[in-house]
């Protein structure tokens, strides 16, 4: 595994931040690299700094040391808008908390990341992804009117709408129970599977983090072994 | 892109998101169109409803016949036309032994005159009267009330005038254009314009006034006057209404004020609102940002998104405001035209771009500060909520935004002063009301004020804990709920005192009689003869004829007054009057008020309008002659005249000392009641050379101004009323959604329904106070002032004010403390928080 093959790599990353007087160290000496296809999970106990990992591995949040390339690209060279740009460009998002936008129906959320980005077939295109994740009865529904876990379905639809290079999953099952994580976690390593995406994802959870390819542990802000 | 802007504004307006934003911008140019529509009609309409006093819309006045041609151009514009001929002249009634005869003004008229307002007559003396169209037919007269009686004449008698003899037909009761100045006016009779030649009066070197009357459309008018104006020659001049009566233009001026306050007002609160409104709207999608910053979008892209979904909703709502302002504007314009009299001109498009501007500035004002803050959403805050917004440039744009509105309101209200006045008391009350709301709240939540009031119950305590985490966000929602409520306050509670303090400027029991020409040994008898009569004895003031020769040692000369008043009022002269004390009704508006007995100086205090005419300026000296021999005074202080007051003024006053000396002629001013016009008979039997002057009809007119000009007022009220319940709204529901997330969780950890409800209620309750307290005290403050420097009145203290302030706050905030708690506790807690 080189450098030049990986999809996502991250060198010496530290992140402090002041609370009070001192500073408390959420992270460091992060080496991490992620080659295209590859599945790797992030785990560690709550407070290890697993979120704040992927949001500096995503470009959402800034490190205070350190380098992150992501497709290619020197993510911490850019400014917040080209890092807007790349993230629209090669990576989907998959959240504990869904995000979905509740004024919008489970079609327009999945519709927003291709209408962003300026596709024209958007409807179609987000139609038939929520008709591939089970929603395909569901498209007119608003998130209040939709379970956790088909709530997590349109997220996943949303995601890999745009087949992006790279998914981010923070917790995706951290909101569901076993049953509906389960049926979560199964789509989405079949979406994966299908497109060939390579798979950042952070849980605490041991048994979901086995299905991944490879497990990153964090304690204290480091990796261990 | 456009189109995704498009449906992002569908899909938020399906989402009700924008409705009250929306609702908030209708209302806003809605009132403001309506209000500047109707201000600028019914400024149009008075304007030319107080034109009755010139009888139309111009007025020419020469001391020639007219040229044919003069006429002939008022009617080539299309303008209806009439004229007048004035002289004085004796007439007599009777013969032999009964004949009398007195001097009288005699005006007779043209078919159409007058082109505004309507003469009024009665039947006989002292019989009701009513409005007729014209004036008198060939061959007839109307006498005046004081003419008819001293000439004994009744309808159908004779009077004789120079060669003619004319039949009475009616007593003349008002005459529209009848000026107030009384002191050199004969009593009236009224001919018709075809009967003048048969009197053979008119001879060359005649004393005669020629007036030509034009009345229509405003444009021609104008037109007609720029045209008329090169071609006067000598001895000619036009009057307008500033050279009018003053005490009606009084009742104007305050109108103007108050219409313009009252958008100044409204204007303001809907701003207010529409900053509520957008706050909440982008506190509703800080989230969905943050979603969109991770797909991908910039932050120009965030920003063009959500500013052409604005910029669309803004033009749409400021299209549709302006239509109801017009509609609305239409149907007072509708319900008010048997009242106003005046037909109303149509509206000009001016109103409607105003409305527009308003709008749009109040939007990109108020709504564009939050929205820059979505575009600084971090992309981070979908993994960690907390993460906000930089508001450094949202700073910048209130600055800009409000700078903007102000302009606009400014030349929407058209008077720098008072809307600076405005803007600046308003910009102190927000912040100060934050300042105290902040404060108050926090007293309120004092650790002892806890132990005080929430020792037994939980759920007050709880309550009051709130009110000290959210001291911040709360004080903010105080100083909003108390800005609405004092705007309510003000146009319920305090509106009728200022309406009943503008309705006694001219009150119903205002003096209708005025005495001239009383001599100074008479003073004594006519005190006595008045408590004979068991009537209320008048004030009497002395009244010296004066001309002012020079200002400052330099003679005065009309050539150095190019306006026409001041040529007039130089050429003329005045009523002067000596006095030790300042009459209630005149205030001193400049210097301080003479000390009587101080003799180092002669002093002279000016009526502050005629000091403007005529260019005076204090410790100007002024040189008078009257009765032929000069005196000086220095002058030392201006007054201001309540000429809306129906009571003696003088233009200049001086201590006794100075004129007493001077040929002195006393004049008093009383009410006589309907009924008892036999005392002026017996009056005027006892002292034959005083006049009596009958103000009756011209009060009367002046009432009926203030009575129309005040309806037009309280309209325009419920615009800035409708902005205020806006606010108030926005205000209320600005919290709605933080506070139901709290309960939801504090349902979700057990708490009873009575404990979610009563630690609302706490929380509201306090804030209601407060916010009731806050709004109490400006709305006092506001009234106050307004009376005072708007009205030149005084306000009586309101104790109703006082006790339905505080209580309409609590009222308020705890029937929204119900309702906010039932909608709480009707939805499942997982699903409130689900929502997010």
């Amino acid at each position: 595994m080189t450098a030049q093959a990986a999809l996502l790599s991250a060198q010496g990353i530290g992140k402090t931040v002041k609370s009070g007087i001192n500073d408390l160290v959420i992270l460091q000496e992060i080496d991490l690299s992620v080659t295209s296809g590859e599945a790797v999970a992030i785990v560690g106990a709550s407070g290890s700094g697993k979120s704040t990992l992927l949001a500096i591995l995503a470009g959402l949040d800034t490190p205070t040391v350190g380098s992150v390339q992501l497709d290619n690209e020197d993510v911490f060279a850019l400014d917040e808008d080209a890092r807007a740009q790349l993230r629209g460009r090669a990576v989907g998002f998959v959240f504990q908390s869904f995000q979905l936008l509740p004024a919008l129906s489970a079609l327009e959320n999945v519709m927003l990341p291709l209408e962003l980005a300026g596709r024209p077939d958007a409807r179609a295109a987000a139609a038939a992804m929520l008709e591939r994740v089970g929603l395909g009865e569901r498209l007119g529904h608003y998130p209040k009117h939709l379970s956790g876990g088909e709530q997590q379905r349109v997220a996943l639809a949303r995601a890999f709408v745009v087949q992006p290079k790279l998914l981010m999953a923070d917790e995706p099952t951290g909101s569901l129970d076993a049953a509906a994580g389960e049926a979560v976690i199964k789509l989405m390593f079949e979406l994966n599977a299908q497109a060939g995406t390579t798979l950042v994802m952070v849980t605490h959870d041991e048994q979901l983090a086995q299905r991944c390819g490879r497990i990153v542990r964090l304690a204290g802000g480091k990796i261990v072994p | 892109m456009t189109g995704l802007a498009m449906r992002m504004l569908a899909r938020d307006w399906r989402a009700g998101e924008l409705r009250v934003l929306a609702l908030a911008l209708v209302i806003a140019v809605g009132s403001v169109t309506s209000v500047s529509f109707f201000a600028d009609r019914v400024r149009q309409g008075l304007g030319r409803e107080a034109h009755q006093l010139l009888g139309g819309d111009l007025l020419l006045l020469g001391d020639q016949p007219w040229k044919e041609a003069m006429s002939a151009e008022i009617a080539r514009r299309g303008l209806a036309v009439a004229q007048s001929t004035n002289f004085i002249s004796m007439a007599q009634s009777g013969s032999g032994d009964g004949a009398k005869s007195l001097l009288a003004g005699v005006k007779a008229v043209s078919g159409a005159y007058p082109l505004r307002g309507k003469l009024r007559v009665a039947p006989r003396l002292n019989a009701p009267d009513a409005a007729v169209a014209g004036g008198p037919q060939p061959g007839t007269a109307w006498l005046d009330e004081r003419l008819t009686s001293a000439l004994a004449v009744n309808p159908g008698d004779k009077v004789r005038l120079g060669n003619a003899e004319l039949t009475v037909a009616a007593v003349l009761t008002l005459e529209p254009d009848r000026g107030a100045n009384f002191f050199n006016i004969a009593p009236r009779l009224m001919m018709n314009a075809a009967d003048v030649a048969a009197t053979g009066l008119i001879q060359t070197g005649s004393r005669v006034t020629y007036q030509l009357l034009a009345a229509g459309e405003r444009k021609e008018v104008d037109a007609y006057e720029a045209w008329a104006r090169p071609r006067l020659e000598r001895g000619q001049r036009i009057e307008n209404l500033e050279n009018a009566r003053p005490e009606i233009r009084a009742s104007l001026d305050r109108a103007q004020s108050f219409l313009g306050l009252t958008a100044l007002l409204a204007a303001i609160l809907a701003g207010v609102a529409i900053a509520l409104a957008t706050r909440r709207f982008v506190e509703r999608h800080l989230d969905g940002c943050a979603v969109m910053r991770c797909m991908g979008a910039t932050q120009g892209k965030i920003l063009s998104l959500y500013g052409a979904e604005f910029l669309v909703l803004g033009v749409a709502a400021c299209a549709v405001g302006c239509a109801a302002g017009f509609a609305a504007q239409e149907l007072i314009a509708h319900w008010l035209a048997s009242i106003i009299q005046a037909e109303l001109p149509q509206p000009t498009v001016v109103p409607a771009v105003q409305g527009a501007l308003v709008g749009l500035t109040l939007l990109l004002g108020f709504a564009l500060p939050p929205l820059l803050q979505l575009k600084d959403v971090p992309a981070v805050r979908v993994i960690r909520r907390e993460s906000g917004a930089t508001k450094g440039s949202a700073v910048v744009a209130y600055v800009l935004g409000f700078g903007t509105l102000v302009a606009l309101l400014l030349w929407q209200a058209g008077d720098l002063k008072l809307g600076m006045t405005v803007v600046g008391g308003f910009s102190a009350a927000v912040v100060l009301f934050i300042g105290l709301a902040w404060g108050l709240l926090r007293a309120a939540s004092s650790s002892a004020s806890m132990r005080f009031f929430g020792a037994r119950n939980a759920a007050v305590r709880y309550g009051l804990a709130n009110l000290r985490r959210h001291s911040r966000s709360n004080a903010l929602q105080v100083a909003s709920l108390a800005l609405g409520l004092s705007a309510i306050l003000l146009l319920t509670i305090t509106r009728s005192d200022l309406i009943n303090a503008w309705r006694q400027a001219s009150p119903p029991d205002a003096s209708n009689r005025f005495v001239i020409g009383i001599q100074p040994e008479q003073l004594e008898p006519l005190k006595d003869f008045f408590r004979a009569e068991n009537a209320s004895l008048p004030e009497v003031y002395p009244m010296v004829r004066g001309r002012l020769t020079a200002v400052n040692g330099k003679a005065v000369s009309e050539k150095d007054h190019p306006d026409e008043r001041a040529k007039r009022l130089v050429e003329r002269e005045f009523n002067l009057s000596f006095m030790e004390a300042l009459p209630t009704h005149n205030e001193v508006s400049a210097g301080r008020w003479f000390d009587p007995k101080s003799r180092k100086e002669a002093e002279a205090s000016v009526e502050e309008g005629i000091a403007k005419t005529l260019g005076l300026k204090m410790w100007d000296v002024l040189t008078y002659s009257a009765g032929g021999e000069p005196f000086t005074a220095r002058i030392t202080s201006l007054r201001k005249l309540r000429w809306d007051s129906m009571k003696v003024n003088f233009f200049v006053v001086t201590p006794p000392w100075v004129l007493e000396k001077a040929p002195t002629s006393y004049i008093t001013a009383f009410r006589l009641e309907p009924g008892t016009e036999p005392l002026l008979d017996r009056m005027v039997a006892r002292f034959p050379n005083v006049t009596v002057v009958d103000v009756s009809a011209a009060l009367r007119q002046a009432q009926g101004i203030i009575d129309q000009v005040i309806l037009a007022v309280q309209f325009v009220f419920l615009f800035a009323l409708g902005a205020g319940l806006l606010v108030l709204y926005s205000a209320l529901v600005a919290t709605e959604d933080e506070r139901r997330r709290e309960a939801a969780i504090m349902r979700a950890f057990g708490a009873s329904a009575a404990q979610v409800s009563g630690s609302q209620r706490a929380e509201f309750l306090v804030m209601g106070a407060v916010a009731g307290v806050l709004a109490t005290c400006a709305a006092a403050a506001i009234s106050t002032l307004l009376a005072q420097r708007v009205f030149q009145l005084d306000l009586p203290m309101n104790f109703g004010l006082w006790i339905y302030g505080p209580l309409t706050g609590i009222a308020l905030l705890s029937l929204n403390a119900w309702l906010s708690a039932r909608k709480v506790l009707s939805a499942s807690p997982a699903l409130t928080l689900r929502e997010g």
